[in-house]
């Protein structure tokens, strides 16, 4: 159906197109929220140069701060990984929240025992994979939903991550509390035992498995049959079906290497920072990472330079407040700010909105329904069509 | 177990699940209606901070808990006009600008409370209570169902008006149309972003009464982030009412009482874990989705912006 040489060209003038897009589309909007909030800064009685010079002078210029802001991106990036494979099969998976805690809590429920039994690198790896396997699993009953009777997942994976929240708590104040007093927690993974650091710098090994993961979600997406069977699926699921594509079936793998990779940021934010998971830790990383991965077109490349500029603007910022002595949540708006802005960039330079979903033209081209189409349908399975499809086109 | 059934734990089950319900129920019928117009405010939760925080500044300071559900409604209206401006107007993408301004709401709503109240932390005058003649007699009921604040009777009967407006009259069938088939609206001489901006303003505002409820009524005070997801859940609930708006009575209470339990089980010295009952509503939600699952509807348009004449 689709052949090389009719993607070729059209691919070429895409990247192009999307690279100096990117370097205009990053920097103006970047600037007007800093000015944006900047007047809010004044605002409340702060000087703003001195805020952002301290965020920079924390957040990157500093190497301590920048190591800080390069272990912050590591949970970041595998949950944009997770998403980019979910989004660009046009399933919304809204449930990062759920998956990363259940991830957290069963790594640090399970790595003290493991610890024990195995040693340390049987026990990073049996405790990822138990993070991997429950973010996979916590996905399923939204993915079977989906792909069999069209149920909106922005409910259903909602539904699962509050579950998936408390699940966590229960664990963590139940069955893997520690008989330490105070706050309820799971035992401390002794520093020495976590993830060994990279080339003698504070950086973990979190952060090469995150890049690693990033980087192959990429090629997965770009360079693959699969890749290219979840994105035909993303444009139009109907063109899928008629495709001979199995939908059910691409819903769930596309669902579960999402929940898994997610499960896998829990694994990584608590086998690389925390050490042990306090009852109500909840960073809501989700919302976060969602907006970037939007902004980045569901490129991973982009994801993977708009997230660790974020990390540099949330460590940097919090130092900054500190020192401003204003609460912390001032990042919020500067995010939120940069988010409005560049969206407006975007659609004054394009005049198309940025954000519309993204399918490159000539698949989209190639997936139009084809006529007569519609009058088939209705005696056919309805998976993913139609009932609950959100954001298609 | 006859505890249960005693009156001082059955009233402050059902008086605490309504308090609890009200800025749900609220908010989802902001969203319900411009859900059905193809407005999808993933930024309800940011709406009802706003209004949250609005609502309580005014009502502190004029001592009017009125003025104060005005302002929470106008706060709410007014942020969904970015809404309005940027994905109905402007056709951006609903989700990014719908987080953007959660984010935003959390953080300003956040800083202006520290920057202003953060030291005397004041506390609003207990709200009114209006108490239904003879009703309030009933045992059990008239204690907790029949004294509540003068919105809780307003919004069960707007989810009613709603709900006939969606469905009797010609507003209501332009507003569906929005949703369903903008392009047969448009056909019809009826503006697709006209309507499409009367909904979202209305969820604003329906959000930032809610906000405002919770300030005024419920916690009698501020505090930053406040919401603690109500707006997610609000959505959750139009989505799941079909766009029959008496339903969001159902759901708004079903997960009013299970947020509310706990606190009433403690009254009679059972002491369970928070978790666990918290979980209940939404195991049921997936527990009838699994069941019932090819009756999920949405309309077809959601979360899509018209743009005239592309197919």
């Amino acid at each position: 159906m689709i052949s090389g040489e009719a993607r070729a060209p059209g691919k070429l003038k895409m990247r192009a197109f999307l690279l100096g897009d990117a370097a205009l589309t990053a920097a103006v909007p970047i600037v007007l929220a800093f000015v944006a909030n900047g007047i809010l800064l004044v605002a409340l009685g702060r000087d703003p140069f001195t805020f952002y010079s301290d965020m920079f002078e924390r957040g990157l210029f500093d190497w301590e701060g920048f190591q800080e802001s390069i272990i912050r991106s590591a949970p970041l990036l595998l949950i944009a990984a997770g998403l980019i494979v979910a989004f660009r099969a046009n399933l919304w998976n809204l449930g990062a929240d759920g998956q990363f805690l259940l991830g957290a809590a069963l790594t640090a429920g399970f790595a003290p025992s493991l610890l024990d039994s195995l040693g340390v690198w049987p026990m990073l790896l049996a405790t990822m994979a138990i993070a991997a396997l429950a973010g996979a699993a916590w996905t399923i009953i939204p993915a079977l939903l989906r792909g069999r009777y069209g149920v909106n997942e922005i409910i259903t994976t909602l539904m699962m991550s509050f579950i998936g929240i408390g699940v966590a708590n229960v664990l963590v104040k139940g069955p893997f509390k520690t008989d330490i007093g105070g706050v309820a927690r799971t035992d401390v993974v002794p520093f020495d035992e976590r993830f060994p650091l990279l080339f003698g710098t504070r950086i973990h090994l979190g952060f090469a498995i995150a890049v690693v993961a990033i980087l192959a979600i990429h090629v997965l997406m770009t360079r693959t049959s699969l890749g290219l069977r979840l994105r035909i699926l993303g444009a139009n699921p109907r063109a899928a079906l008629h495709a001979g594509l199995n939908p059910v079936r691409l819903t769930l793998i596309a669902f579960m290497l999402s929940g898994a990779l997610i499960g896998l940021s829990g694994s990584v934010e608590i086998l690389g920072v925390q050490g042990s998971f306090r009852a109500d830790f909840n960073p809501s990383y989700g919302l976060l990472v969602i907006p970037l991965v939007f902004l980045a077109r569901l490129n991973a490349i982009g994801s993977l330079v708009l997230v660790i500029a974020f990390s540099v603007i949330q460590i940097g910022g919090e130092s900054a407040a500190r020192q401003a002595e204003i609460t912390t949540d001032v990042l919020l708006v500067l995010v939120g700010m940069i988010l409005l802005f560049m969206a407006v960039t975007e659609y004054l330079r394009t005049r198309r909105g940025l954000g519309m979903r993204f399918v490159p033209p000539e698949v989209a081209e190639r997936l139009r329904p084809l006529p007569g189409e519609g009058a088939a349908a209705p005696s056919e399975p309805r998976p993913a069509v139609g009932a609950g499809e959100v954001g298609s086109r | 177990m006859s505890d249960l059934l005693s009156e001082e734990f059955l009233t402050a089950l059902i008086a605490g699940g309504l308090v609890a319900a009200m800025p749900l129920l609220l908010a989802s019928l902001g969203e319900l209606v411009s859900e059905q117009a193809g407005v999808l405010n993933v930024g309800l939760e940011g709406y009802m901070l706003f209004g949250a925080y609005l609502a309580f500044v005014i009502a502190y300071n004029t001592d009017s808990e009125w003025l104060g559900m005005l302002a929470g409604a106008v706060a709410g209206a007014v942020a969904s006009l970015l809404m309005v401006v940027l994905c109905v107007r402007m056709r951006l993408d609903q989700i990014v600008i719908g987080i953007a301004i959660i984010l935003v709401a959390e953080g300003a709503t956040s800083l202006l409370f520290d920057a202003q109240y953060a030291e005397s932390r004041p506390r609003l005058d207990s709200p009114s209570e209006l108490q239904i003649p003879l009703l309030k007699e009933i045992p059990i009921l008239g204690e907790s169902v029949f004294s509540q604040h003068a919105i809780v009777y307003v919004g069960v009967a707007l989810a009613f008006v709603v709900g006939w407006m969606l469905r009797r009259t010609s507003a209501g069938l332009s507003v569906r149309a929005a949703g369903e088939q903008p392009e047969a609206l448009d056909a019809a001489g009826v503006s697709v972003t006209a309507t499409r901006a009367w909904a979202t303003l209305w969820a604003g505002a329906m959000a930032g009464l809610g906000g405002a409820y919770l300030t005024i009524v419920g916690a009698g005070s501020f505090t930053p982030f406040i919401t603690q997801g109500a707006g997610f859940i609000a959505i959750v609930i139009a989505m799941l009412s079909r766009g029959v708006a008496p339903w969001t009575i159902v759901g708004a209470v079903l997960f009013g009482m299970s947020l509310s339990i706990a606190t009433a089980l403690q009254l009679i010295g059972v002491d369970i874990q928070t978790d666990y009952v918290q979980m209940l509503p939404f195991i049921a939600v997936i527990v009838v989705l699994v069941l019932f699952a090819r009756r999920s509807y949405l309309p077809s348009a959601l979360a899509l912006p018209y743009v005239r004449g592309e197919k």
